[in-house]
């Protein structure tokens, strides 16, 4: 079934149904009666299908897919752990998937329930103040934090302070949600050890800097162990620090961004708690800050009174930054899931990641590049092999991994190490998989020295093969309409 | 032992043998003392799955399930069961973002089908692989005319969903975009107005339809206008209604965006739902968001890849248009499999099915004489009407039989005062609506 290759609308055929619906009970009106002006004349290029079908087809596609149900997915700075499937039972749950966002408070207080607590468990987790569960991603988290520093300067009149600091590891989403968020970057160069540069920061800090964002631990798994001077330095200046919460999993039970000194963060609910990546969505991306900031936090929001759940629109606040309250369904899984580990299991997920990830590095160091020796946390970053000699890239690598049956790290990233491989295990693994892994890793190493040419083609187990990008770009096929034009001038 | 963390006591002992330490907590030599949370976080204790799914039925109780006659961005379609059971596949629901093409074939393909979907519906010539919601689409495809023009300022029509209105100002705002207010006459765009505020600083000109009343206006004589100014035509529609109201493409539009919700989603408390955006070829260079290209593998098998990767925030960083990394990916798998049950017979037929039910409703509330229209002009689904009844009997009376409708419109601001708005979708019954109709019209 690998070997499925149709598109849905190659399997139409005139006439057949999916749908069934009811009968019609007012024949006195038809939708024909709108005037003509307002109605479609262009045809529509949609599939008509059974319903076996359509079930057979999404079928044979998701087996061309690898998901963490089907193996080991070390994919670094995006935490694929395992998605539990208590959590989608209770986000399936007719009760809370049924309700409209404007149904009155006392017909929601179950729903309303559900987000007031996450925010307040996310609050304790992070050791700040109050969080809008309404951001639907990271980035567009990052975007309203930005939003929230920039409120909070212009409301004491400090229009000047535009600028924020960007150390040069950061994910390009930090940059571009400041330009978004109608900033301007200062990006400063991280030291030898892949760490902030203290001198560095000094040297931008100024009256006109609004806040400074930061991964801790950063892109290349490492504690920033200056952290207390930063926060302290870029606070000392006048600046907010903005906790970008793409690498929170290190340090779940361990560290607190509010006790490090930020004022304001987002997390992804995809990534520490457990809610899936769904292919690249939906995920959520909950926004904290410290009390002061509270009031900035975007409408609508949900507050508390005795035992009594309601919804608030605040004047005071940034503005809406979404329509009702985020991804909801998906804030329900990651309540599910802290309600599931409890105080108890929740302070070993940052441990047990950690383990994982430094016994990776210790044990893959004999054969690739570690460019910043020491301990790391929830994942590594190589520079590719130690093998300088052979043409193999960490591309040919990845791809190589693919036909061992596992997902490949995240590679050419951060853009510090040319030849970057970073390697996130998560703490849902176990010591088998991650000894697979590890073997798995060096039989590549020798590989790339005795048979160079395995790795240049590879993968060659997977569905498809390597593909032709260059192609795409060009000749711009992004539909079916496309495709069909595409196939006709071909001939 | 917890059955997240596979974790074994020899394990733990063996791995940390390897490392030479004697406890986890030295990997963590790198965090300065002070900032190390040595208790327990202030949450509750752990519960068994038996515990959660308690847990859980007495938080439901505390929702009511509701029969739906409200809209206004989010309506209650029907769901086919097909949908449920193709996208809780783990290949689907627990897959990163399809940077490895070879292994993300099933991903890549259906966000491929979607975007052809979404391209056919709108008749604009490319779909991204999705935007967060209708709402934040908006706010983009702004963004998207201000990047293609070059110019600073956007018009918006009074007509659009005030919490459209609300997140795009959030946006502009903040990225220092100036705006106006395109008026409003009898519920319709006043084109007179418009005419008057198009002047060369204006970007582009955002409209919706059907609009917040649910009234489907009538934008023929727009985008001449709005070409002839060098500014860009910004229709957001919802997108289950293009299967029978003129496409954006008809009406001359260069972007066209909105919620895909209608598209086979639940109402989930409003979300995850879904943004669509698409537009011209032209214009595609400034477009944000992921989009999916064919291609082939080097064995020449028909392949999908993300492509034109270089308008996004991970290669361009601060010279992005957009800052979007994650989606709403599974909503579009939803979308796709909807459209493909319904094909175009069935979309067709769900907006007929909602139509008659909401003039029937309609009918039966005008001939209360406790509503009256003040519009006057057609509509498809859902339709907003005058009414004397206290807003409070009237939600009052109709929770205590099961039903939610009639949403008063001041929630949004004064200038809705006494209006209420009503949606019918196919799955409301006749019995349904004749039982909404006895409940107000017994009210005063």
């Amino acid at each position: 079934m690998i070997n499925y290759n149709k598109m849905i609308f190659e399997l139409s055929n005139e006439g057949r149904v999916g749908y069934s619906l009811p009968r019609s009970s007012f024949n006195n009106y038809n939708i024909d009666d709108l005037n003509d002006n307002l109605k479609r004349k262009s045809e529509l290029l949609l599939p008509e299908v059974s319903e076996l079908d359509v079930l057979r087809h999404f079928t044979n596609i998701s087996n061309k897919n690898f998901g963490v149900e089907n193996g080991f997915y070390p994919l670094g700075s995006c935490t694929m752990k395992y998605n539990p499937k208590i959590n989608e039972e209770m986000a399936s749950n007719k009760a809370f998937r049924n309700l409209h966002p404007l149904q009155p408070i006392s017909t929601v207080q179950g729903a309303l329930e559900v987000y007031y607590n996450l925010q307040k468990y996310l609050s304790e987790i992070s050791g700040l103040y109050e969080f809008s569960l309404n951001p639907f991603a990271g980035a567009h988290g990052e975007l309203v934090g930005l939003m929230v520093i920039k409120a909070y300067h212009q409301d004491r009149g400090d229009f000047k302070r535009n600028k924020i600091i960007i150390p040069d590891s950061a994910h390009g989403t930090n940059p571009a949600s400041t330009v978004v968020c109608g900033m301007e970057v200062i990006e400063i160069k991280s030291n030898d050890k892949g760490r902030v540069d203290l001198e560095s920061l000094k040297a931008v800090l100024s009256d006109d800097i609004a806040g400074m964002m930061l991964t801790n631990p950063n892109t290349l798994g490492i504690f920033e162990n200056d952290i207390c001077e930063i926060t302290k330095l870029v606070h000392d200046a006048g600046g907010l620090m903005y906790y970008d919460g793409a690498n929170l999993n290190a340090l779940l039970g361990k560290v607190r961004p509010g006790d490090m000194g930020f004022d304001v963060m987002h997390i992804n609910l995809h990534k520490t708690f457990s809610t899936p990546h769904g292919g690249g969505g939906p995920g959520s991306g909950p926004v904290g800050v410290t009390e002061i900031l509270s009031k900035y936090l975007p409408n609508p929001r949900v507050k508390k009174l005795d035992d009594y759940f309601y919804v608030e629109n605040s004047g005071e606040a940034l503005g809406q930054i979404s329509a009702y309250f985020g991804n909801y369904l998906v804030a329900l899984r990651a309540y599910t899931y802290i309600r599931t580990l409890g105080k108890e299991n929740l302070k070993m997920v940052g441990r047990y990641a950690t383990l994982n990830a430094n016994y990776i590095s210790k044990a893959l160091k004999t054969a690739y590049d570690l460019p910043i020796p020491g301990y790391c946390m929830h994942e590594v970053v190589f520079n590719g092999l130690n093998n300088k000699d052979t043409d193999v890239k960490t591309l040919d690598i990845a791809k190589r991994l693919l036909d061992y049956g596992m997902h490949a790290p995240t590679i050419y990233f951060p853009l510090l190490f040319p030849q970057a491989i970073m390697i996130e295990p998560t703490e849902t693994e176990t010591k088998e998989t991650i000894d697979e892994f590890i073997n798995v890793m060096h039989k590549i190493a020798i590989e790339a020295k005795e048979h160079p040419e395995i790795l240049k083609q590879a993968p060659t187990k997977t569905p498809i093969r390597r593909t032709d990008e260059v192609f795409a770009a060009k000749m711009m096929i992004f539909s079916y309409k496309d495709y069909l034009e595409y196939i006709n001038n071909r001939g | 032992m917890f059955k997240y963390f596979p974790h074994t006591k020899a394990d733990v002992e063996s791995m940390l043998k390897t490392l030479n330490i004697s406890s986890i907590d030295e990997l963590f030599k790198d965090v300065p003392e002070s900032v190390i949370f040595n208790s327990d976080y202030d949450v509750p204790s752990y519960l068994s799955e038996t515990e959660l799914r308690n847990h859980f039925a007495e938080l439901s109780k505390k929702n009511q399930e509701l029969t739906l006659f409200s809209g206004l961005g989010i309506y209650d379609h029907y769901q086919p069961a097909v949908i449920d059971a193709i996208t809780s596949r783990q290949e689907f629901m627990t897959s990163y973002t399809p940077y490895q093409p070879e292994i993300s074939q099933g991903t890549l393909q259906y966000i491929f089908e979607y975007q052809s979907m979404i391209q056919t519906l709108t008749g604009l010539e490319v779909s991204n692989a999705s935007m967060y919601d209708g709402a934040t689409s908006a706010a983009e495809a702004c963004f998207m005319a201000c990047g293609v023009t070059r110019r600073n300022k956007m018009l918006i029509s009074s007509t659009l969903n005030p919490n459209t209105i609300n997140t795009i100002k959030t946006y502009l705002n903040f990225k220092g975009i100036e705006y106006d207010f395109i008026n409003e006459n009898q519920g319709e765009i006043d084109i007179e107005d418009l005419k008057q505020k198009l002047d060369k600083d204006i970007a582009g000109v955002i409209v919706q339809n059907p609009n917040f009343y649910g009234i489907i206006e009538d934008y023929s004589n727009f985008s001449e206008l709005i070409k002839t100014n060098k500014s860009m035509f910004i229709i957001s529609a919802d997108i289950s209604t293009l299967g029978v109201l003129k496409s954006p493409k008809e009406d001359g539009a260069d972007i066209a965006c909105g919620d895909c919700q209608s598209l086979g989603m639940p109402t989930a408390f409003g979300g995850p739902t879904l943004g669509y955006l698409a537009t011209e070829k032209a214009y595609v260079r400034k477009m944000p968001g992921r989009i999916c290209g064919y291609t082939h593998d080097l064995e020449g098998r028909r392949a999908f890849v993300l492509t034109l990767q270089a308008r996004e925030q991970h290669i361009r960083r601060s010279k992005a248009n957009s800052n979007i990394c994650s989606n709403q990916s599974l909503m579009a798998l939803y979308v796709t499999i909807y459209l493909s049950l319904m094909g175009r017979n069935g979309l067709k037929e769900v907006n007929n099915l909602s139509y008659q039910g909401a003039h029937y409703l309609y009918d039966q509330l005008i001939k209360t004489g406790k509503f009256s229209d003040p519009f006057n002009k057609p509509f498809l689904k859902e339709f907003t009407l005058l009414t004397n009844i206290s807003k409070d009997t009237m939600q009052t009376a109709l929770l205590e039989n099961g039903i939610f409708g009639g949403v008063n419109l001041d929630i949004f601001g004064e200038k809705y005062e006494g209006l209420v708005n009503f949606s019918v979708t196919e799955k409301r019954t006749k019995n349904e609506i004749d039982n909404l109709v006895k409940v107000l019209e017994g009210l005063s």
